[in-house]
C-alpha cells in the first residue's frame, strides 16, 4: 500500500519544480483574493488577485502539456467565457442567490466530468500503477466524483427552489432518512469494493455516481426556502471539497488549496448561519422545517387580536418627527425590490436632519449577505449598515424601528417562548424602540417559522399593510 | 508530489482557509460565495489536461465539457463579485 502511495502520486504530470511553483502562486493568489474581502476597500484589489491566480493556473496547465486540440479548447474557453459573462452582466442583484446555486452545480457537475475523463484515461493524468488505476487515486476519484455529483443534483434543486420553479416547502419522502443514509452508506461500500478491486472497476464506478446524484437531490429536497442560506452555504463547501478532492488525483497544489479555502468557507458560512437560527446543522440537513409534520408551537387556531393599523401619510409624518431611525429589512424586501425606494426614503430623512441606520440580521434573505449587496446596489452607504449585535442595543434610543419584509428576525417570541420553533434564535429588540412601523403584505401571512410575532399587536406598533415597494414609494412621496 | 505532501498542503491550506474566512466581514459574505466559486473552477486544471489529450475521445470531450462549464463559472464568478463590489461604496461627505 504504500508503494502504491507513493509511485501513484509521484508520477503524476508536470511536476518540474517552476510547474509546481505557478500552482503555488495561484493558491497564494487565491489566498490573498479572500483575504481581501476583510474590508470593501481592499476587496476589488482582492478579485483582481484571484483572477491573476486563475490565469496562472490556466497558462501553466496549457503550456506543459502537450495540446493535441488547442482550437477545441479555445473554442470551449470562448463558449463558456461568453455565456458566464453574459449572464454576470444581466443578472438582477436580487436573483444573486439563485445565481450561485447554479454555478455551484457547475462546479460539481465539472468535477464529475474530469473524475469520469480521469478514469477513461488515467495515462493522461499520470495515475496509472502497472496497467490499471492506482489504489489511492482510486480512492480520491471515488470520492471526486461523488461529491462533485452531490453538489450537481444539490445545487439544481436548491436553484429551482430559489427561483421558484419549484415550490420552496419541503417535500418529504416517507422514511426519507433511512433512504438517505442507506444511500450514503451504498456509495462508501462501492467505493470499497472500487478501490479493492484487481482492476478499477467501470461499473462500480458508475453506481457510485448514479447514486450520488440521487443522494444530493433527496438531501436538498426536504430543505424549506428559508434554510437556504443554510444549503447554498452546504453546497459553496461541497464544490470546494469536490475540487480539492480532484486537486488530490491530480497532485495539483493550485486545487488542493482552493479547495480546502472553498471548503472551510462554506463551512463556516453555514455554521454561522445555523448560528444565527439557534438550530443545529443536523437538524436543518435533516430537513422539514415549516412543514405540517415538524410545526412546533402550539396547533390551536390564532386568536383575532387587536391591531393598530396606519397609512403611509401617517407614517412619513412620525419618521420626519423622528430623530433615529433603524430600518429592519428582510427577504420581503427582495421580493418587492423595494430597496432603491428604501435608500430614497432614508435620503429624505437625512435631509431633514433624521440619523437612519440599517439593522441587518445574519439570516435575512436567502443567502448569507444577501441584504447588504441589495443595499449596496442601490447605493446605501454601507458605514450605515450594521450587523444584529452591532447594533442591537441602540433600539432604546431609536425613535422608530422600521421593519420591511422581515417577520422572524424580530419575533420575541424567540426569547420568551420556549415551544416556539425559533426559541433561542438571536432576534432585533424592537420592542424597546419608541414606535415600530412594521410593513407587510396582509395580516394572514406570519413568517416562514409558521408562528405569531407579537410585535404586531404592541401598543407602539403600527401595521402599514401594502406591497413594500408601493408603500415606501408613497412615504416618499409623503416626505417630499 | 508525493501523497503526505500533498496532504500537508491540503492541512495547511485548511487552517488558512478557516482563519482568512473569519476576518472576511458579514456584509460581503454574497460576493464571499461568489468569489470561492469562481476560483473552485480551478478544476478547469483537470478538464484542459483531459482535454487536451489525443489518446481518447471520450476523455477529450468530457474534458472539453469541462472547459465550458468550469469557464462559465470563472468568467461569470469573477465578473459577478466585481460588479457586486463595485457598488460598496462610502458616498461623499458633503
Amino acid at each position: 500500500m504504500v508503494s502504491l502511495l507513493a509511485s501513484g502520486a509521484a508520477s503524476s504530470a508536470g511536476t518540474t519544480a517552476w510547474v509546481a511553483l505557478a500552482y503555488l502562486a495561484a493558491g497564494v493568489l487565491f489566498i490573498l483574493a479572500l483575504r481581501g474581502l476583510s474590508s470593501p476597500e481592499t476587496s476589488r484589489a482582492g478579485n483582481r488577485f484571484g483572477m491573476i491566480g486563475m490565469l496562472i493556473a490556466v497558462v501553466t496547465t496549457l503550456v506543459t502539456h502537450s495540446i493535441a486540440s488547442i482550437y477545441e479548447i479555445l473554442i470551449a474557453v470562448a463558449i463558456g467565457g461568453l455565456i458566464g459573462f453574459t449572464i454576470a452582466r444581466r443578472i438582477a442583484m436580487t436573483a444573486m442567490p439563485e445565481l450561485v446555486a447554479a454555478f455551484h452545480s457547475l462546479v460539481g457537475l465539472a468535477a464529475v466530468l474530469v473524475g469520469w475523463a480521469a478514469f477513461l484515461e488515467p495515462g493522461a493524468f499520470g495515475l496509472l500503477v502497472g496497467d490499471t488505476i492506482g489504489q489511492v487515486s482510486r480512492v480520491e476519484m471515488a470520492l471526486g466524483v461523488a461529491i462533485g455529483a452531490i453538489t450537481f443534483s444539490g445545487s439544481v434543486i436548491a436553484f429551482a427552489k430559489l427561483s421558484g420553479r419549484m415550490s420552496g416547502s419541503p417535500i418529504l419522502l416517507p422514511m426519507r432518512h433511512v433512504i438517505n443514509l442507506g444511500t450514503l452508506v451504498a456509495i462508501i461500500v462501492l467505493t470499497a469494493l472500487f478501490t479493492m478491486g484487481e482492476i478499477a472497476s467501470q461499473d462500480y464506478f458508475i453506481a457510485i455516481t448514479v447514486l450520488a446524484f440521487l443522494v444530493g437531490f433527496l438531501l436538498i429536497i426536504p430543505i424549506g426556502g428559508a434554510d437556504m442560506p443554510v444549503v447554498v452555504s452546504m453546497l459553496n463547501s461541497y464544490s470546494g471539497w469536490a475540487a480539492a478532492a480532484m486537486g488530490f488525483t491530480l497532485g495539483n497544489s493550485a486545487m488542493i488549496i482552493t479547495g480546502a479555502l472553498v471548503g472551510a468557507s462554506g463551512a463556516i458560512l453555514s455554521y454561522i448561519m445555523c448560528k444565527a437560527m439557534n438550530r443545529s446543522f443536523i437538524s436543518v440537513i435533516a430537513g422539514g422545517f415549516g412543514a405540517d409534520d415538524s410545526g412546533g408551537g402550539d396547533g390551536e387556531p390564532r386568536e383575532q387580536r387587536p391591531y393598530k393599523q396606519g397609512s403611509a401619510a401617517d407614517a412619513a409624518f412620525m419618521l420626519e418627527q423622528a430623530e433615529k431611525v433603524i430600518i429592519i429589512p428582510g427577504y420581503g424586501m427582495a421580493v418587492a425590490q423595494a430597496q432603491h425606494a428604501l435608500r430614497e426614503m432614508c435620503d429624505l430623512l437625512e435631509e431633514k436632519g433624521v440619523e437612519v441606520k440599517f439593522a441587518i440580521h445574519p439570516v435575512a434573505g436567502r443567502m448569507p449577505g444577501h441584504m447588504n449587496v441589495l443595499l449596496a446596489e442601490a447605493s446605501v452607504d454601507y458605514d450605515k449598515v450594521f450587523e444584529l449585535e452591532d447594533i442591537n442595543s441602540e433600539f432604546a434610543q431609536a425613535d422608530v424601528a422600521f421593519i420591511i419584509g422581515a417577520n422572524d428576525v424580530v419575533n420575541p417570541a424567540a426569547k420568551t417562548d420556549k415551544s416556539s420553533p425559533i426559541y433561542g434564535m438571536p432576534v432585533f429588540d424592537v420592542d424597546k424602540a419608541k414606535q415600530v412601523f412594521f410593513i407587510k403584505r396582509s395580516m394572514g401571512g406570519v413568517g416562514y417559522a409558521g408562528v405569531d410575532n407579537d410585535v404586531f399587536y404592541m401598543d407602539q406598533t403600527m401595521m402599514l399593510l401594502s406591497d413594500a415597494k408601493k408603500m415606501v414609494e408613497e412615504i416618499v412621496k409623503g416626505l417630499d | 508530489m508525493d501523497f503526505i505532501a500533498i496532504l500537508s498542503i491540503f492541512v495547511l491550506a485548511c487552517f488558512v482557509g478557516y482563519y482568512v474566512v473569519w476576518s472576511v466581514t458579514p456584509a460581503l459574505h454574497t460576493p464571499l460565495m461568489a468569489v470561492t466559486n469562481a476560483i473552485s473552477s480551478v478544476i478547469i486544471v483537470g478538464a484542459l489536461i483531459a482535454a487536451a489529450e489525443a489518446g481518447s475521445p471520450a476523455a477529450k470531450w468530457l474534458g472539453l465539457a469541462g472547459v465550458v462549464l468550469a469557464s462559465i463559472n470563472i468568467f461569470g464568478g469573477f465578473a459577478v463579485t466585481q460588479r457586486m463590489l463595485a457598488m460598496y461604496k462610502k458616498k461623499e461627505k458633503k
